[in-house]
């Protein structure tokens, strides 16, 4: 099991050293597990970050008290999640956890997460099943529900007049939530619907298979490293010239553009988030990542950002009295926070309603590859799962 | 009167030293709470449940002298057994344990039945493709959870007073059961069946010549080994209340098989002795540097080279 | 199910078939001739990828990166068969394969601790990273056609090696029967040695030819080291002629198996079938196939031994 302390503030590690001592409400622990090795580490590492620097703004604080947030790596792996998440759940007593990338090993981790009475804020997987039957009131999604984007997509390629598609997603819960959410609201015919093993990195069969039915467009959904190979073999196997590519913002961002570079220039995505977004937080976010990464961020890392200043919000909005559940939850749902995104609201579920934009690689004006925001293709869009959830009160 | 003669295949429980181990681990819940360290009593649960996974894996490996690469598969079917008769509404430990415990022999029936034809290598890499088919069937079938693993809705129900969810309750249970299946591994060891299984691992023609049915030895051997790494898998899955085909990878087979020779290959204690070194070890470093594993396999590396017997071999009198 | 289709399936099984000989040629060659089982054959395609990604990175050439990473990772396949592996040759097989798991997990953090756990990229040459059109309406990538002549060069090499050179002929006597090697005066040392370097230049290969394809990662050797097992226990152990045949057959069993079952369970059995099962189907195809090999011909397809 890999560990990685990161003690923001001194003070707080000091605080935390004898064990089983009382957790006054000096200061707030937050259980970061994310996937910080294999194809999916960009994803996690970028949350992280995003994280990490949001605590930095607040001055090494959450809501005033000094931030203790402790790393962990899940590997990919449900087994080590499961594991780590009970450790800090257990023996670390953390107030909140998050990070968790893939929808796979959210489900595993949620029950010991939620029977020990701690928050989880996601700040990435939204599984359909945490949205509709099994929410929960412990569980809060700040990013969004996992068929949205794709929702967006289906949209965005009905709309552009392409007929006939092959789709293709991973076998893992968020890949079956995507081309669900893609064939919501995509109106023509699906070719193929494919579901590759969630390790697979060779996409020559699928590849080959694309080939032989010849659509006119391939939608995608493959996070991280598998989205960033499978472009690449795509374009390899000369298929960009003979049917066009689409894809959520997730195999469409900063990390995949980094990896493949020029020959995505011209891909459509979507996303919630756009890092040429015009308000006042993003500008900071984006300006002071850069600055302190070294990169462009990517929505996993605005994400991460806002996970942290819901926090922030809550701790602060309660006054950090985080043992009274009940009004550590009303100060979540109310949300009293300024997101990287513009105005922020919860739904019922726990899931934001907001906006979906259209983005396309281009280059910008200082000759990167990079997203361009064109335009708006769902205002303040719920997911499909909200009337199903029996929140309990 | 001269003394009793004592077999050179035989292996003294040591009675004393034992008993005060047993006094101490049945004081320890209390002792780790009064200590404010209660975290650890689920460790040390874990280190008694691998104890009797490597335990089993030594009854074939160290004393029928079997390099078995695929013993997690044995383990991962007790555990899976439980899991999913609970997830089909069978909560009741009577009903789900003896039936894991079964279904793990049965399991090690047909792989024995075939492995044992082989030897050397080829022994090694067909346990090995047991073990992985049995990984990918697991993999695949959704309904069990597939590559995310099962999660148990609860504890196996043993009696009404008893509450397995209890740390406490559990850790005596799974001391109880361990303690149980170590003392019947050393009757049998010093029983005139574990003698023959030793006389084959030194010298397999011999035994054959004069008469011995060697295959017949070994697959109960075989058997009983699946059937105690069933029961240590059923232990595992109420610990941590979750199973997934990472149980049965290769992996986990070479973890067994590495606790084993850390412990003492062919001594009675060496699998216990053995999870207790690895779990420990992990414990300790895994909170100095994430790189543990690599002082993990340069101590491995340092048994292999310079005490291929393991740690018990050091007390030996030989 | 059209020709193109077929042909760039089976272009795709011959490509990681010959990937698959690289790696079982030199597993075969150290279990032959020096009877050592060795787990961390695997780790050397790692180190050897990774050694590659890094000297393009550095030097922003691919091929100057494949040759320095190749050079490098024999180097240390040499140091490390003189300093550790040397001394398992005289044991028996479990500590054989305790101890190389032990250099695996070595390996592994090793690499994790110089690397981080990030992967690495590795990027084809520019000039191959698009298609090349092999017949009119059918383009495949110009870098898998790479990877494919050079297991083909590769295979030919050892071929020619083998059968050809003094070297060569003292690799088959000593596989053939060591002590009679010995006997006659083969300076085993060396010998070994130079074998087991000769396998870590193969790894590296293997690893800087599917790096770019697949991904450079801790762990990448362990999935393909499995089946590089498999492929010299059907070639049979210490030929490498046994090698190259088994490795293509797995090579275009798997891929064929990975192309025509899902769609072949759908048919049969519904969409959730041909995801969920057919991988899965696919992979313990590979061990059907071994069991049944050994089953018939237990000392495999080719035995090299007398």
């Amino acid at each position: 099991m890999k560990w990685t302390s990161v003690r923001v503030v001194a003070l707080a590690a000091s605080l935390a050293v004898t064990a089983g001592a009382a957790q006054a409400a000096d200061a707030v622990k937050v259980g970061l597990l994310s996937t910080l090795s294999g194809p999916g580490s960009g994803l996690g590492i970028d949350i992280r970050d995003g994280f990490q620097l949001a605590v930095k703004h607040a001055g090494g604080k959450l809501g005033g008290l000094p931030a203790e947030v402790v790393v962990v790596d899940d590997q990919q792996n449900p087994d080590v999640a499961r594991q780590s998440a009970e450790r800090l759940v257990k023996r670390d007593k953390v107030d909140f956890m998050t990070g968790i990338v893939f929808s796979n090993l959210l489900l595993a981790v949620a029950p010991p997460v939620f029977q020990s009475n701690t928050f989880y804020i996601s700040a990435n997987a939204g599984p359909s099943q945490l949205a509709g039957t099994q929410c929960n009131p412990y569980y809060f999604n700040v990013a969004y529900q996992n068929d949205n984007q794709h929702e967006a997509m289906g949209k965005t390629v009905t709309d552009k007049g392409f007929k006939r598609v092959a789709l293709l997603a991973p076998n893992y819960p968020a890949g079956k939530d995507a081309l669900a959410g893609f064939k919501r609201y995509f109106k023509g015919e699906v070719v193929s619907e494919t579901y590759t093993p969630l390790n697979q990195l060779d996409y020559g069969s699928e590849v080959s298979k694309m080939r032989a039915a010849k659509p006119d467009a391939v939608y995608i959904f493959l996070p991280g490293g598998l989205g960033i190979n499978f472009i690449k073999q795509f374009v390899g196997a000369g298929l960009s010239k003979e049917m066009t590519l689409f894809g959520p913002g997730f195999s469409a961002d900063e990390d995949v553009i980094r990896a493949v570079g020029e020959p995505m220039l011209g891909m459509f995505n979507t996303s919630q988030w756009a890092h040429d977004l015009d308000n006042a937080a993003n500008k900071r976010f984006v300006a002071d990542f850069q600055k302190e990464y070294g990169r462009l961020p990517t929505l996993y890392a605005a994400q991460g950002y806002d996970a942290a200043r819901l926090m922030d919000a809550a701790v602060r909005d309660t006054k950090g009295k985080l043992d009274d559940k009940k009004a550590v939850r009303k100060a979540l749902e109310a949300a009293r926070f300024e997101s990287v995104r513009g105005a922020f609201k919860f739904n019922t579920n726990h899931h934001p309603v907001q906006d979906y934009y259209l983005r396309v690689i281009t280059k910008d004006s200082q000759g990167r590859v990079t997203n361009r925001t064109l335009g708006t293709v769902f205002k303040a869009h719920a997911d499909a799962y909200a009337s199903t959830c029996k929140m309990p009160s | 009167m001269p003394d009793p003669y004592v077999s050179p295949l035989d292996h003294r429980l040591r009675k004393v030293p034992a008993l005060v181990l047993l006094a101490a681990l049945v004081a320890l819940p209390w002792a780790l709470q009064a200590a404010g360290q209660d975290f650890y009593l689920g460790l040390a649960t874990r280190i008694l449940i691998f104890g009797l996974a490597a335990t089993s894996l030594n009854l074939v490996l160290g004393f029928g002298g079997l390099v078995s690469f695929g013993h997690a598969a044995f383990v991962g079917a007790g555990a899976y057994t439980v899991a999913i008769l609970m997830q089909d509404g069978v909560a009741s430990a009577w009903i789900a344990w003896p039936v894991a415990v079964g279904a793990s022999a049965l399991l090690a029936a047909a792989i024995g039945a075939i492995s044992l034809r082989t030897r050397g290598v080829y022994f090694i890499m067909i346990t090995l493709a047991f073990a992985q088919m049995l990984f990918y069937v697991m993999t695949s079938l959704k309904a069990y959870g597939g590559e995310d693993g099962l999660s148990l809705m609860s504890k196996s129900v043993v009696a009404e007073a008893v509450d397995l969810g209890d740390e406490r309750t559990f850790y005596l249970l799974v001391l109880a059961v361990c303690a149980a299946a170590f003392l019947g591994v050393q009757r049998l060891l010093n029983a005139r069946f574990g003698h023959t299984l030793q006389a084959l691992r030194e010298n397999e023609t011999r035994m054959a010549a004069i008469g011995f049915p060697v295959f017949r030895h070994r697959l109960v051997a075989f058997v009983l080994a699946g059937a105690l790494g069933g029961l240590a898998g059923v232990l595992l899955v109420n610990q941590g209340g979750f199973v997934s085909p990472s149980l049965l990878d290769w992996h986990q087979s070479g973890l067994l098989l590495m606790m084993v020779i850390l412990g003492g290959v062919g001594h009675l204690y060496g699998g216990l002795a053995g999870a207790a070194i690895f779990l420990l070890l992990e414990e300790l470093l895994s909170g100095y540097t994430t790189h543990w594993k690599f002082v993990l396999g340069l101590v491995l590396l340092a048994v292999v080279l310079v005490a291929p017997n393991g740690v018990m071999s050091f007390g030996r009198r030989k | 199910m059209t020709g193109i289709l077929v042909l760039e399936q089976s272009l795709n099984g011959l490509q990681f078939g010959l990937m698959l000989f690289l790696l079982a040629a030199g597993l075969t060659l150290v279990f032959g001739i020096m009877d050592m089982i060795n787990l961390a054959h695997g780790s050397l395609y790692m180190i050897g990828a990774y050694l590659i990604a890094a000297a393009s990175l550095a030097s922003g050439s691919f091929w100057l990166g494949l040759a320095a990473g190749v050079a490098g990772t024999a180097l240390f396949g040499v140091a490390l068969e003189t300093t550790v592996l040397r001394r398992l040759y005289e044991r028996d097989h479990l500590s054989q394969v305790l101890g190389t798991f032990a250099i695996l997990l070595m390996c592994n953090e090793g690499v994790r601790w110089v690397w981080g756990s990030q992967p690495m990229t590795l990027n084809p040459p520019p000039a191959l990273s698009g298609p090349v059109e092999l017949l009119p309406g059918f383009s495949y990538p110009a870098f898998r056609l790479l990877v494919i002549a050079t297991g083909l060069v590769v295979a030919a090499g050892l071929w020619a090696l083998v059968t050809r050179t003094r070297l060569g002929m003292q690799v088959r006597a000593g596989a053939s029967d060591r002590e009679m090697a010995l006997a006659m005066g083969v300076n085993v040392r060396r010998l070994f040695t130079a074998v087991f370097g000769l396998g870590a230049a193969l790894c590296a290969v293997a690893g800087g030819m599917l790096g770019p394809l697949l991904a450079v990662q801790v762990g990448m050797g362990e999935n393909i080291l499995i089946l590089a097992f498999v492929v010299i226990v059907i070639g049979g152990i210490g030929s490498v002629r046994g090698a190259f045949i088994g490795a293509l057959l797995i090579g275009v069993i798997d891929t064929a198996a990975r192309a025509l079952l899902p769609p072949l369970l759908e048919r049969l059995a519904g969409p959730a079938a041909a995801s969920d099962v057919a991988p899965a189907l696919a992979s313990i195809l590979v061990y059907v196939l071994m069991a049944a090999v050994l089953f018939w011909k237990p000392q495999g397809l080719f035995p090299s031994h007398a």
